[in-house]
């Protein structure tokens, strides 16, 4: 198995599924106000509550970022019921290409949504006056997509078990609310009661939003780098629970 | 080397035994067909030998590979066409073909000139650039032949390629097959429903059962060995147990409101026959098509099964549930 022929057929995957993304165009739609929409309607609203010395359109800013990754990952991973059922997995599984290549080309080739989105963010950001630089809007990128890789696998591994759409949206609600609102996106975690603050730690994405914040605003609970550290070794063990997943399905 | 060998491969599901011990070859560049009626294992049997499903025992060598120790070598070397529609309605033929040559690996400045070729073996060029949602059946079923023999596999599995499909379509996708088998030498394993068809294009055929192969060799040897002719007969009080005792006749059986029989040179014996029969209301007697080995082996008619697109539809989402 040489490196070339991985990196083809993680491309392929990725072809279909932008192929797919652009003939839909309520995704790309979507994927573009979806942001729009929370920065100004939810962010204008809270910021209205919260003391006027304080803006928390910039606090939430990152928090924002990592919502849009966590939630159009998990809705992406929901395709693959979708092409189990239309039979198209088996085109894929039968391909001479490893489960985890398939499952990493599934992984870059439904992460592509997830970006976009936070991308338009990211450009909205910056008209705000969130102050940028190029390094940090590096460190930003890198973030989000350690944050997306480990959103789409856990979107990815759910639906390698599902039968049904409706059964993935059920499911897939029970992680992604917790993972979500345990995250620190919309408020701080540090006066949480502590069997929360718990929760917290064991969710990938409060790591991510923590590193975010410190990648843009420069303020956080721990340092950059153990964050995304602790963000990769999520991803790397999601991607072998992946792997794993995909040799169970059944077809 | 024959380009197949099943060696006491079996698969059960649970306490359902999909696939009971068989055991076969398929020999390099021959078309060969695997026949019997819904639920009998083919799908399943395919399944294995493409790696898709892990035998439960058994063991089968497909282009010299080990389907359980070498699945990366067996999927190299083979291509699949799935009996259920495959593709992405929502690419075109040229995009799904493309995902499938970076799937399998083709040099990338080759992939446009293959898809091409192709395309052109099943008469889509005009249609490439359209989504697939737009194709007719048959032109989807035909891209999807297409993009099966895009990386020139060495074994390419068919399974039902015609069912659904309209009797002008089915001829020309068999035209296709036979073609190719002819022009490439690549080895062909097809299922299908449709009897007339295997009979005038397999090498051979194995007819399977409950999971069994029961018979085993080409559509002549197999009709020959039958042994006579068919003669149906209809009528209400017929004699059968008198017909069983004449010399001439092999085999008695019902077959709903007639009763089937297997006569020598029946030309000479029908009119002795029909003496002893008592009163008949209906009488034919043709030579035996595969059909007539279908029902001798299994007891069922496969004619049945094909019936009305409704029940077509009925099996299909049943073969889905069972999924």
């Amino acid at each position: 198995m040489n490196l070339r022929k991985i990196l083809k057929g993680i491309y392929a995957i990725w072809y279909r599924e932008f192929k797919v993304f652009t003939k839909e165009k309520i995704r790309v739609i979507s994927s573009v106000f979806m942001p729009l929409f929370w920065y100004f309607v939810f962010g204008g609203g809270m910021g209205s509550i919260t003391k006027p010395d304080m803006n928390y359109q910039h606090f939430i800013f990152p928090g924002f970022l990592a919502m849009l990754v966590i939630f159009s990952g998990i809705f992406n991973g929901a395709y693959i019921v979708w092409d189990r059922k239309i039979d198209f997995l088996k085109e894929v599984l039968i391909a001479p290409l490893s489960r985890t290549t398939i499952f990493l080309g599934k992984v870059v080739g439904c992460m592509t949504d997830a970006l976009l989105q936070a991308f338009i963010l990211l450009i909205i950001g910056i008209f705000l006056g969130i102050p940028f630089t190029p390094l940090n809007v590096l460190l930003t990128v890198i973030m989000l997509i350690g944050l997306a890789i480990a959103l789409v696998s856990f979107g990815l591994i759910i639906g390698s078990f599902m039968e049904s759409p409706e059964g993935y949206a059920i499911i897939s609600g029970f992680v992604v609310y917790p993972l979500f609102l345990l995250s620190g996106a919309l408020y701080p975690l540090d006066k949480l009661p502590l069997w929360l603050k718990i929760l917290t730690r064991i969710d990938p994405a409060s790591y991510a939003v923590d590193g975010l914040r410190s990648a843009i605003l420069g303020a956080s609970a721990m340092p950059y780098l153990p964050n995304l550290l602790v963000v990769f070794g999520f991803d790397a063990a999601l991607i072998a629970v992946g792997t794993w997943a995909f040799n169970k399905m059944k077809l | 080397m024959d380009a197949i060998t099943i060696t006491n491969l079996t698969k059960n599901y649970n306490e359902l035994t999909a696939v009971n011990g068989i055991n076969f070859s398929v020999r390099q560049g021959e078309i060969f067909g695997l026949l019997g009626p819904n639920g009998a294992g083919k799908t399943t049997t395919l399944m294995m030998l493409s790696t898709l499903l892990k035998p439960t025992s058994g063991s089968a060598t497909v282009n010299g590979f080990d389907v359980t120790a070498k699945p990366g070598e067996v999927r190299s070397s083979i291509g699949m066409v799935f009996q259920d529609p495959s593709s992405d309605e929502l690419l075109s033929g040229y995009e799904n073909l493309k995902l499938h040559a970076l799937l399998y690996n083709l040099p990338l400045n080759i992939i446009n000139k293959k898809i091409d070729e192709v395309l052109g073996l099943v008469d889509l060029q005009k249609r490439k650039n359209d989504m697939v949602r737009t194709y007719s059946g048959g032109m989807r079923r035909r891209m999807e032949i297409a993009r099966g023999l895009l990386h020139a596999p060495k074994i390419l599995f068919l399974d039902e390629p015609t069912l659904g499909l309209d009797p002008q379509t089915r001829e020309h996708i068999w035209d296709y097959i036979m073609s190719l088998a002819k022009n490439t030498g690549m080895t062909i394993v097809v299922t299908t429903h449709y009897m007339e068809e295997a009979d005038h294009l397999c090498n051979r055929v194995a007819i399977i059962d409950h999971g069994k192969i029961v018979a085993l060799d080409s559509p002549d040897n197999l009709k020959r060995a039958l042994g006579g002719d068919i003669v149906l007969l209809k009528g209400d009080s017929l004699n059968t147990e008198a017909i069983k005792k004449l010399s001439f006749v092999k085999a008695v059986e019902k077959q709903g409101v007639f009763t089937q029989i297997s006569v020598v040179d029946s030309a000479k014996n029908l009119p002795e026959l029909l003496r002893t029969a008592g009163e008949v209301t209906y009488v034919q007697s043709h030579s035996p098509d595969l059909n007539d080995v279908f029902l001798y082996y299994t007891g069922k008619e496969i004619r049945e099964e094909e019936g009305s697109g409704m029940e077509n539809m009925r099996a299909m989402t049943r073969a889905r549930q069972a999924k």
